[in-house]
């Protein structure tokens, strides 16, 4: 029993780790009042190009970088479509997923059905040993070691820089931070950005480690998971973290539960993950001084510096 | 000719006035190309079941060159969107149209009705017409080969099946898997983990860390991606792979495939047609017609087992192996088909019970 319930928690930390990567760059992304829906075609270009990376170079580490940027160029698609012409988000961002799930398969077209060697995990000496402690927490690649790091770096500069405390002020209240002199639009354009690089690096999380190829909309409906997660966290770096292990834990359980043998149906099974986030959502919702002191209130909201 | 879902519909705006014309003036013209369509509910990179598909059409441009013009729609959703894409390539002067997912049953025949001179084939579907003929594999043949051979590889006795939706289709194969890997190693059990998708491929490498985690020493599946071959690869256990031969995947451990090759009966029937022999009958051919194919058992599993595993496969040939021979028990142990009495076509098409040795309830 106690080795399957560390199986169990060590896949969920897998499972968590690309849906941990893209919440968090929206999150920063949010935090500056940008809602940017496309999350799912940007991890999905993001996964097609880190693929595609590794294929060319045979590096695992530029195949990562290739990732963050393809989705940095997404969301740069975004930024002048939002931030330059004004176009309303949620309509771009919705385009922006069509766009990067048909992108992405154009761009993976010769390379479907190449299989590659999964990213190395790394082996601490000694400590990988150690009964349960040692696969749980010393045993995995790189990526998600990355993950908790970026999630506890951006916790840091969010609360506890003076760029953090700017970016949400833009995202607070547009016109307040460009009225002291705060270049908003470069701020949001930069958050953006970053949110891209994350949903790329969640991206290819899922075709350089998780399953190692390349398989057209093979993340699956992950990014509106990413997004649902934000929402979820109500804005904390933290619980994004605290969510998307639940998400990954409550997926797998069902999985690991069928395997079992307990007589509960697979489809509400199934089901469970999606009925934990909208409890929670109900449960937030419902203390609407906590939602208005975490959203950000200039969420999608087109800023207009004449105005 | 490879063209998208989109570019389809603007280029058939266009031929709407061209298709306004006299119809059948195509086949007026004694040297016109046969034009043959077909219709996927996938992209052709699925590398399963589209991909599948698609190289059966490819050879058919190879066998007929300059006589056949093919053309394809991939990633065509089951519903309204189906009957449209079907009515234009009817429209277009294609005189056989391949329809190849369950789901294009109903929109099939519809427009089969409206285009009584052109010839249908839906794919696993069960409604015929006078110009609507119906075709399938027996899918659960090679399950039959897999079990045997599961049941002499597995050391844990314990075997992980990932299903992807409880359907007669899948539960057939679940259990002329079991039924297969029970008369080999009675202790060996079966258990199934549902993900509720054909494709999916996260979900599956879920399923198979799952499956295990708990013992399994030997994975297969009846879901589309070959994510869990490569877990099983990684983890050193065996798996067999589903659709295409998933070889490459999983180059050490990968015992062998089940592969639906449906090229040749593409290439026959395209044929009857420019003959004129052409009838709307149903077929369901399996390893013995060449539908359903088994390529080479990797070497590594022991020369005992390729021989065991080629035993079957050439009893199954040659019909002296049913897959569902009796006896054959249910989970509750009550006899479904006694010694010398097997599973009927209509039994296997419309299967909805577990047979002893899988644990676990079928869901309904």
């Amino acid at each position: 029993m106690l080795e399957t319930v560390t199986a169990l928690l060590i896949a969920t930390i897998i499972a968590a780790t690309p849906l941990l990567l893209a919440a968090t760059g929206e999150l920063v992304a949010e935090k500056s009042g940008v809602l940017n829906l496309g999350v799912e075609g940007m991890m999905l270009v993001g996964a097609v190009s880190g693929f595609i990376g590794v294929q060319v170079t045979g590096s695992g580490t530029l195949g990562i970088v290739a990732a963050a940027l393809a989705g940095a160029l997404m969301a740069l698609v975004f930024a002048f479509l939002t931030l330059g012409l004004k176009a309303n988000q949620v309509a771009t961002g919705l385009a922006l997923t069509l766009f990067g799930i048909g992108l992405s398969a154009l761009m993976g077209k010769d390379f479907v059905g190449t299989p590659h060697d999964r990213l190395p995990q790394l082996a601490v000496p000694g400590l990988s040993d150690l009964p349960v402690i040692g696969p749980l927490l010393f045993g995995h690649d790189a990526l998600v070691y990355l993950a908790l790091a970026l999630v506890a770096a951006v916790h840091w500069f969010l609360y506890h820089t003076r760029r953090g405390l700017v970016l949400r002020a833009v995202g607070e209240n547009h016109d307040a931070a460009h009225a002291i002199g705060y270049p908003v639009l470069r701020i949001r354009l930069m958050a953006t950005l970053f949110g891209g690089a994350m949903s790329g690096l969640g991206g290819a999380y899922l075709s350089l480690a998780y399953t190692p190829q390349w398989a057209e909309n093979m993340t699956a409906g992950r990014g509106w998971i990413a997004l649902a997660l934000v929402v979820f966290a109500t804005w904390k770096p933290g619980r994004v973290l605290v969510g998307a292990w639940l998400f990954g834990g409550v997926t797998l359980g069902q999985l690991y539960g069928q395997g079992l043998g307990i007589p509960v149906p697979s489809q509400f099974m199934a089901m469970l993950p999606y009925l934990a986030t909208v409890l929670v959502l109900v449960a937030i919702s419902r203390d609407r001084v906590r939602i208005r002191l975490n959203a950000p209130a200039c969420i999608g909201k087109t800023f207009h510096p004449a105005a | 000719m490879d063209i998208s879902r989109r570019q389809f519909a603007i280029g058939s705006a266009a031929l709407a006035g061209a298709s306004a014309l006299p119809f059948g003036m195509g086949s007026a013209l004694a040297q016109a190309p046969l034009k043959v369509g077909f219709v996927y509910v996938g992209p052709v990179s699925d590398h399963g079941f589209s991909y599948q598909h698609d190289l059966g059409r490819k050879e058919v441009e190879k066998a007929y060159g300059a006589k056949v013009q093919t053309t394809f729609v991939e990633n065509v959703p089951e519903g309204a969107d189906a009957e449209r894409v079907i009515n234009q390539l009817a429209a277009q002067g294609n005189g056989l149209i391949f329809t190849t997912s369950f789901g294009f049953m109903n929109p099939t025949i519809r427009v089969a009705q409206r285009h009584p001179k052109v010839k249908f084939e839906h794919c696993t579907g069960y409604k015929r017409a006078d110009n609507v003929a119906t075709y399938s594999a027996r899918f659960y043949e090679g399950r039959t080969i897999c079990g045997a051979l599961a049941g002499k590889l597995t050391k844990s006795n314990i075997i992980g099946y990932i299903g992807s939706f409880p359907i007669p289709e899948v539960v057939s194969g679940i259990n002329a898997f079991t039924v297969a890997l029970r008369r080999v190693n009675p202790q060996a059990q079966v258990r199934v983990v549902w993900v509720n998708s054909w494709y999916d491929p996260g979900k599956e490498a879920d399923a198979a860390k799952a499956l295990l985690d708990q013992g399994a020493d030997v994975i297969t599946q009846h879901t589309d991606s070959p994510a869990p071959c490569q877990i099983a690869e990684q983890r050193g256990a065996w798996s067999f792979g589903q659709s295409s031969d998933m070889q490459r995947f999983a180059p050490n451990k990968l015992v062998t495939s089940i592969v639906d090759d449906w090229g040749p009966y593409y290439v026959r029937r395209v044929k009857e047609v420019m003959d004129g022999t052409w009838k709307a009958i149903d077929t369901w051919d399996g390893i013995k017609q060449g539908l359903v194919v088994i390529p080479p058992f990797n070497p590594s599993i022991g020369a005992d087992n390729v021989a065991l595993g080629q035993k079957v496969k050439d009893d199954i040939v040659a019909g002296r192996l049913h897959p569902f021979a009796g006896p054959i028990k249910d989970q509750q142990g009550k006899v479904v088909y006694a010694e010398g009495k097997h599973a009927s076509d209509e039994d296997i098409l419309k299967m909805a019970f577990y047979v002893e040795g899988v644990q676990g309830s079928l869901p309904k």
